[in-house]
């Protein structure tokens, strides 16, 4: 035990020119370089811009019925009577109504987006400060916040669902846009629990850290602790969740509208969400033997979409996975 | 070694008496109800003169990270006073008391848990120095952020890393100018070399010493084994079982030991010289540490003490001074003397 205490520096200025590496900065690399989740963003990114630019891309209004082209086919269906049959300007045929669907499947993304958006945000809002105040206070406050979580999380999602939009059907809370209000809302009361128990679970694994304790020892204010330190180490697993979350509010409200308990289709031409994929499921079922193909875009887009958002999620955990570090 | 020739006309800057620290055991879900309590420090009492350096040392479990949270109000005392000058800390909340945690600090002992991976460098020992409003402006901040690297041996250039981009010593420096952000008098260093590779250990506790000749600190370091704790402490106190068996200066305790445990404990450690190693006698204790939940009644250490007798099994033994300031508690202290173990201090051939 003879070594002093000299002062580490490095003779080489090589060393120092390098770039500091944050650990989001890490896990932003391992993400782009799986290149399963590169094709989800890419996805992903496609459908955004779809939403945004529907106006311009869509070569019809989506709600405008051509009484002459009711039930026209694909384009590349050629063995078919005259009545069906392919016509120019409407590429992937037309529905029962005689709406182009290329146009309405363009629009349909808008609700797909928001309404993986908007309750996704308002979980977050819920779930993650309850998660942290039930994990950072311990205690009572955690015994009750974490009996609520569980109650709500007890009750069948698809029943409170159908059963709330029932019941507000006629109010204007129910009708307001086309009734996405109340799909946003009711997602957002059944979808918070998991990411509440997730968030405390993190927390209070986090709360037993030494560097939080030196946080206490330092007389840093407990706010300042939960935001510089505890938050910030919670947002990786929180960004997974988030990232299997949208996907599953996508696929829950076309469920929920499929079944009637949705959103309701629009014939105002000026509407800027008239129609989801959940909408076109539940037209095209309808019509399943007279016209096949209104069924198999909106399915396939999901199915699409789905798919995209899994890729993501997987390469997200992946490039976030702490055992890595 | 900063020693105080005249520490006992001194006011102690740290004067802990009778401090206690129980967890409760609880069982039951909903209705919980306290069926025990883990007694992990319980009664210990001891001053730290200013400049000096007090070892705290036991075998683990034994309750010393306990007590020097408590002393820092990490963990609240179930009874007991920590008075820092004149002030009780355990009576502080709030404001007050996190006005007071500029003066008492802490180095912690795993130094890969005790930096937030997802700061900088210059975050990490910034913001101690906001929130007490140390310095005023970025700039100052910054200046003394790389003032403070400097101080425990880093490159200043390392202001914008990541902790992960650093070797454990590296880390540790970290943490300890984490630790002297605040401008400190008292430091508890809790192991802070046991997480190191044994050739950094002594960069790092060099380090430590030349930052309490520089800066005029006051350490309470704790430690497992005696050997760290010579190499750096003015005296040393030996806890079993959530009490002090022996309070003595350092250089007393390693050569003439009075308590039988404290001797066990030096007689565990190998000599580096073979050939009194192959002669080496320890005294081998039987048995583990008992449960900090059922202490054993009278002295705590009699059901692993080679010359207890009934008396130890009924009465606990009260801290005598047995001159120059060497304090023991045990009640065969004669008998114990007796015990001749070759420990390193003892060893003909010891370096």
């Amino acid at each position: 035990m003879a070594t002093s205490a000299q002062p580490i520096q490095s003779s080489s200025s090589t060393t120092f020119s390098r770039k500091p590496r944050s650990l989001w900065g890490d896990a932003w690399r391992r993400l782009i370089s799986n290149r399963a989740s590169v094709v989800g963003m890419f996805i992903v990114g496609t459908l955004i811009f779809t939403a945004i630019f529907a106006p311009l891309l869509a070569p019809h209004n989506p709600v405008i019925q051509e009484s002459g082209n009711s039930l026209r086919q694909p384009f590349w269906v050629t063995d078919t009577t005259s009545a069906t049959e392919p016509v120019p300007g409407h590429p992937l045929g037309t529905d029962g109504l005689g709406r182009d669907q290329l146009s309405r499947l363009i629009y349909a993304t808008r609700v797909s987006i928001i309404v993986g958006l908007i309750p996704t945000i308002i979980v977050l809002c819920i779930g993650v400060p309850i998660g942290l105040i039930a994990g950072y206070a311990g205690g009572r406050v955690d015994n009750l916040l974490m009996r609520v979580t569980d109650i709500v999380y007890a009750f069948p999602d698809l029943l409170f669902i159908i059963s709330i939009s029932v019941a507000f059907r006629e109010t204007w809370f129910g009708q307001a846009f086309n009734g996405l209000l109340l799909i946003f809302v009711a997602l957002a009361i059944v979808g918070w629990t998991g990411l509440a128990r997730l968030v405390r679970g993190q927390v209070l694994s986090l709360k037993e850290k030494e560097f939080i304790e030196a946080a206490r020892a330092l007389g840093i204010p407990t706010g300042q602790i939960i935001r510089n330190h505890i938050l910030p180490n919670t947002l990786a697993p929180v960004i997974v969740a988030i990232s299997f979350a949208i996907p599953g509010f996508i696929i829950a409200e076309a469920t929920l509208t499929f079944l009637g308990a949705g959103m309701r289709p629009s014939v105002d031409q000026a509407n800027p969400f008239p129609t989801s994929w959940g909408v076109m499921l539940q037209e095209g079922i309808s019509r399943l033997s007279s016209g096949p193909w209104i069924l198999l875009f909106p399915a396939s887009c999901i199915a699409i979409v789905m798919l995209a958002f899994t890729f993501i999620g997987d390469g997200l955990r992946d490039a976030l996975d702490p055992r890595d570090q | 070694m900063t020693v105080h020739q005249n520490g006992k006309d001194n006011q102690p800057i740290l004067r802990v008496h009778d401090l206690t620290v129980h967890f409760p055991v609880t069982s039951g879900i909903v209705f919980q109800r306290q069926v025990g309590s883990v007694k992990a420090v319980d009664g210990i009492s001891f001053d730290i003169q200013p400049g000096e350096t007090l070892g705290l040392v036991g075998e683990s479990g034994c309750g010393k990270s306990t007590a020097g949270r408590a002393i820092l109000q990490l963990q609240r005392a179930t009874s007991g006073q920590v008075y820092f000058g004149e002030t009780d800390l355990t009576r502080l909340r709030g404001g007050a008391l996190r006005a007071m945690r500029r003066q008492v600090q802490i180095v912690f002992q795993d130094p890969y848990a005790s930096l937030n991976p997802r700061m900088t460098v210059g975050s990490i020992i910034g913001e101690p120095i906001s929130v007490h409003n140390l310095r005023q402006g970025k700039v100052a901040i910054r200046h003394r952020i790389e003032e403070l690297l400097e101080l425990v041996g880093l490159n200043p250039y390392f202001i914008n890393r990541y902790p992960h981009e650093f070797s454990g010593g590296q880390r540790q420096r970290i943490g300890i100018a984490r630790a002297l952000a605040v401008e400190p008098q008292f430091v508890v260093c809790d192991e802070p070399v046991s997480a190191l590779d044994v050739s950094i250990q002594a960069q790092v506790l060099n380090l430590l010493q030349e930052l309490q000749k520089k800066l005029g600190l006051t350490y309470l370091f704790i430690a497992h084994g005696l050997a760290v704790v010579k190499h750096i402490s003015d005296r040393v106190a030996v806890m079993y079982l959530g009490k002090i068996v022996e309070l003595a200066p350092s250089r007393q305790l390693y050569k003439r030991p009075l308590h039988p445990y404290t001797k066990a404990l030096l007689s565990a450690a190998p000599l580096p010289n073979p050939r009194v190693e192959k002669k080496r006698q320890r005294i081998l204790l039987e048995g583990d540490v008992p449960s900090p939940l059922h202490p054993p009644s009278g002295c705590r250490f009699h059901t692993r003490c080679p010359i207890a007798t009934t008396r130890c099994t009924e009465e606990e033994p009260p801290m005598v001074d047995y001159g120059d300031r060497h304090q023991a508690a045990c009640w065969r202290i004669d008998e114990a003397i007796e015990l001749h173990p070759i420990t390193k201090a003892t060893a003909p051939f010891s370096p």
